[in-house]
């Protein structure tokens, strides 16, 4: 065996001790900018290894890795299909953008003798995203789960506000209790099973359907994904932790941690409870829609209200979410399509919006509503990419943002749900007034006079590259759908057992 | 040149203009330059079009397929014929008369608005050459959002505030009711392509016609019917040859133009006439006439009389389509051109007063005829028409819509228009009767000033003799219009 083969045999293993391994690295290094390149390359490492998993897996179905020897369902199976793949792709190739954007943007907000400990803390919640994704085992979800939660508490609290330390506090508490459930969850399906590997569990369960701690278990499960998602009404840690993280910081989580968490819903209510449980036995697909309607509609109605704009792209996370359930819910090809393409689009555009912030508080130091006026005439690039991305966000034709609606609304459609169709109208047109409201005062307001937006001059070229390749791609995937559409879809039918 | 290549210069042609404007910004007369010429181009390569379009040639033009089961598609049928060489022509006018107003009033951001201008003339043509409903979706919004700047061009509160209401209006219907329409025309069709005789002609029944033709009448806000009329009214802020081209023009009939393609194409004139749900359309679009005129007639501000005045034309439109017999869809298609050069005529000289005189008020317009002949002059004629006075377009269009009222024995349809036509005559006859007849206020008497300038004169000309010519040689517009009403069968 050649050594390239034997490496490609061992890319699951990679993608996850990598780095597992470089974390630690970063402290010995200690120098703020030595640890920057290494977490840059190794973030990039892990990003080629998850696109080579996604071509092996497009070509040859799924990987099951068994690691150290161990053979399933004895041993921790890493198993990776189409669904995981493309979430490994999205953490991976956001986490990379996010560094490079972070270079400049980080020493701003973060003081110069704990820049280390950031990077620590962000290859660690690396380490955690791409384990839970990667992983075929249900308990080895919840310990990447908490390597994650413990990482990004840690990110948050680099906040340069003092707010920061309460947001990660009050974080810290939800995200405790999400664990917990699952670990209860995951706990109770031990105990009637006596397996923890992924496949095996879904077998064992087919007869234990009607037993009471089998329902209890999903309940944990679905509680504990639930508030790791921010799914309303378990969504109060998220626009406090957003906010208050540092820039560079608030893109990665917000484009990948709520999108891990919704991997670990799909996987339990699909792969390991399977459709017919969650959706005849349980009517996930009622609790589903009531929340997910509930949440979209009140979380764009506050991010309208909002005057911190960070808190406002939250509070719309917050809404993309009850997206993605919504298409959950629907549980057939068109709308699980939806939800799975809406993981990497809503990555694409909210990083994008994230990073455009990110620009602003480089040059002005804050990112109020009323900070911003004329600021778009000093700044075009970013506000454009702002623009954009903010068009992808309300689902404009030709933007990445549109693909996933028009599935969204076809699977909807499909199972007959006219209001939830006329609630995606009018939660598009929130959307439309909350981009709307920032574009009007950053392009026809004028600055106050004295004021530091007047002397602002763009944001440096190490922000705008990674910035607008995110706005590019949001363009790229408006147009080029057969990529994303293929893969998503094919997760999809693995999903339902569909053969396409 | 092949058609499908023609039909691709045409929408690239004005995108292509608005990028050379952009690169030519400090130099104005390179940038008007670009301007005219594309205009030119544009309505050269349409009327080319022309030829093949009355040969029945079948002319499709696939542009790309983002997503699955969505194609981008343009294809050439005999409205869409109309409104593009409509549309193309007074864009060249128009120029012309956008270098004298905006030189003349000194306007600020002028490369910005002939950038925008060039845009919406581009959507524009994507709207008319649409070959199924979400292409017309895609290029209806860009044209949304193309004409806010020119909106919002004054950049004061009181443009702010009209450019909010025009864009929370127009995409509020467009996302909310017609996007909504539109995918429930795919759910049930599996496709949106415009089909002669009707898309979903033969696939539904029963009131759910009725909703869903409500769901595109309110949703394409830009037909402004009422109570959705709000935005244009709030869109005179606007510099006066937006208001001239776009609002009177371009954007407005995007909106009707739709109308008569949702109606004749993916309804089908069987289907509506066959369904009682449907009945509304032509009771709502009368309403809208006669209410819109009301208050066009307590209007003291010459640009928002104008407008209402619009709405209750768009209406007429909407009215004819409605009547769904196909004489009267010649006279909707009709109606269309006719409004068009009458309505940009009445705009160019409200423009034209402002930009000689500074006046805006009806009520300040006492005896401007004499200093001012040519401008008023050509007031009159669009005047006229729009009352329907021969030998004016409007009294065409006009006839077709009465012809196809009596035929099918709508004595609403008919009882409208005739009202209608009398309380036309009572908002604009008197602006002339003012202008020629009465004397000049006192206070006026040391305010010197006489015609606009020379660009600006010409412009309001060449549309007064083209309402006239289309009175003498409708041949053309009847002839595209009866391959509509042939289409509608």
């Amino acid at each position: 065996m050649s050594a390239g083969a034997g490496l490609a045999a061992h890319l699951p293993a990679l993608q996850v001790v990598l780095p597992l391994l470089s974390a630690p690295a970063c402290v010995l290094l200690y120098h703020g900018a030595r640890v920057w390149w290494l977490a840059m390359g190794v973030s990039t490492a892990a990003f080629v290894i998850a696109l080579a998993l996604l071509a092996q897996v497009m070509g040859a179905g799924p990987v099951s890795y068994a690691l150290g020897g161990w053979a399933a369902p004895w041993g921790i199976e890493y198993r990776v299909d189409a669904l995981n793949a493309l979430v490994l792709v999205l953490v991976s190739g956001v986490s990379s953008i996010a560094l490079m954007f972070a270079r400049d943007s980080v020493p701003r907000e973060v003081a110069a003798e704990r820049i280390y400990l950031f990077y620590t803390a962000w290859l660690l919640c690396l380490t955690g995203l791409l384990g839970i994704a990667v992983t075929g085992d249900a308990f080895n979800v919840f310990v990447f789960l908490e390597i994650s939660s413990l990482a990004t508490y840690a990110l948050v609290s680099f906040g340069s506000e003092r707010s920061a330390l309460s947001a990660a506090f009050r974080y810290l508490v939800m995200g405790t209790i999400g664990g917990t459930c699952i670990l209860i969850g995951v706990g109770l399906l031990y105990a009637m099973t006596g397996t923890l590997n992924m496949a095996d569990l879904a077998q064992r369960l087919e007869p234990l359907r009607d037993s009471a701690p089998v329902r209890a278990a999903f309940a944990f499960i679905f509680v504990g994904a639930g508030l790791k998602m921010a799914m309303f009404p378990l969504h109060a840690w998220l626009p406090g932790a957003y906010a208050s993280a540092p820039s560079a910081a608030s893109v990665f989580i917000a484009a990948t941690s709520t999108k891990v968490a919704v991997y670990v819903l799909l996987r339990f209510t699909f792969t390991i409870f399977g459709v017919e449980f969650s959706f005849d036995t349980l009517a996930l697909a009622k609790v589903l829609t009531v929340f997910a309607a509930v949440g979209v509609f009140a979380a764009s109605l506050a991010a309208i209200l909002q005057a911190d704009l960070k808190r406002m792209l939250a509070w719309s996370s917050i809404a993309q979410v009850g997206y993605m359930l919504i298409g959950i819910a629907t549980a057939n090809l068109d709308g699980l399509t939806a939800s799975i393409v809406h993981l990497l689009n809503h990555a694409l555009m909210k990083g994008a919006l994230f990073m455009a912030l990110g620009c602003v508080a480089y040059r002005i130091g804050a990112v109020r509503l009323d900070a911003v006026a004329g600021l778009a005439r000093r700044m075009p690039w970013t506000f454009g990419a702002f623009a954009l991305a903010g068009l992808s966000l309300v689902g404009v034709p030709f933007t990445a943002g549109f693909v996933s609606k028009w599935y969204l609304l076809l699977g909807v459609l499909h199972n007959g749900w006219w209001p939830l169709a006329v609630l995606l109208a009018v939660t598009s047109l929130m959307a439309v007034v909350y981009v709307g409201k920032v574009l009007e005062v950053a392009w026809f307001h004028t600055a106050a006079p004295g004021s530091v937006t007047e002397r602002a001059r763009e944001a440096p070229l190490s922000m705008l590259v990674p910035l607008w390749l995110l706005v590019l791609a949001n363009l790229w995937f408006g147009v080029h759908t057969a990529l994303p559409v293929g893969v998503a879809r094919s997760a999809a039918a693995a999903l339902l057992g569909l053969t396409l | 040149m092949s058609a499908a290549v023609s039909l691709g210069w045409i929408i690239a042609v004005p995108f292509a203009a608005a990028i050379l404007i952009v690169m030519s910004d400090p130099r104005p007369n390179q940038r008007e330059g670009v301007t005219l010429a594309a205009a030119l181009l544009l309505f050269v390569l349409n009327a080319a079009l022309v030829p093949r379009v009355l040969a029945g040639e079948a002319l499709v033009l696939h542009l790309a397929e983002p997503v699955a089961g969505l194609p981008i598609a343009l294809s050439v049928e005999p409205l869409g014929m109309t409104f593009a060489l409509v549309a193309s022509f007074l864009w060249i006018v128009n120029s012309i008369y956008s270098v004298g107003y905006m030189r003349g009033n000194k306007e600020q951001h002028q490369t910005r608005f002939y950038v925008c201008f060039a845009i919406a003339l581009g959507a524009t043509m994507g709207i008319a050459f649409a070959a199924n409903l979400f292409t017309l979706f895609m290029f209806y919004e860009v044209l949304t959002l193309c004409t806010y700047p020119l909106v919002v061009h004054k950049g004061d509160a009181g443009a702010r505030a009209g450019g909010r209401t025009y864009l929370a209006i127009l995409l509020a219907t467009s996302i909310g009711l017609q996007l909504l329409a539109i995918t429930i025309t795919y759910v049930i069709a599996g496709h949106g392509d415009f089909t002669p005789g009707g898309l979903l002609a033969g696939r539904i029944e029963g009131p759910i016609v009725g909703v869903l033709l409500a769901l595109y009448m309110f949703g394409i806000g830009k037909a402004a019917l009422m109570p959705l009329h709000r935005w244009l009214p709030a869109a005179m802020v606007a510099p006066t040859p937006v208001s001239a081209l776009l609002h009177a023009v371009a954007v407005v009939k995007a909106g009707v133009f739709t109308v008569v393609k949702v109606v004749v194409y993916v309804f089908g004139i069987d289907l509506l006439a066959g369904e009682s749900s449907a009945a509304w359309l032509l009771y709502a679009a009368g309403a809208s006439i006669l209410i819109a005129s009301l208050i066009a007639l307590r209007q003291d501000n010459l640009k928002r009389r104008l407008a209402y005045s619009t709405v209750s034309q768009l209406s007429y439109v909407t009215l004819a389509a409605a009547i769904l017999v196909p004489i009267s869809i010649v006279g909707a298609a009709l109606h269309i051109a006719a409004h068009a050069f009458g309505k940009i005529t009445l705009f160019f000289a409200a423009g034209s007063i402002y930009t000689a005189a500074h006046k805006t008020e009806v009520s300040q317009l006492d005896g401007i005829g004499r200093r001012m002949p040519w401008t008023m002059g050509a007031f009159a004629v669009g005047a006229l028409s729009m009352v329907g006075v021969p030998p004016t377009a409007g009294f065409l269009s006009k006839w077709f819509m009465l012809t196809g009222a009596m035929q099918s024995g709508q004595m609403f349809a008919v009882a409208v228009i005739v009202a209608s036509t009398l309380l036309n005559a009572a908002y604009f006859l008197p602006i002339v009767y003012r202008a020629f007849f009465r004397a000049p206020a006192v206070d006026d008497a040391g305010h010197a000033h006489g015609e606009a300038p020379l660009p600006i004169v010409l412009a309001l000309s060449i549309t007064a003799a083209c309402t006239v010519a289309l009175f003498f040689w409708p041949d053309l517009a009847l002839l595209l219009a009866r391959d509509l009403a042939q289409a509608a069968r």
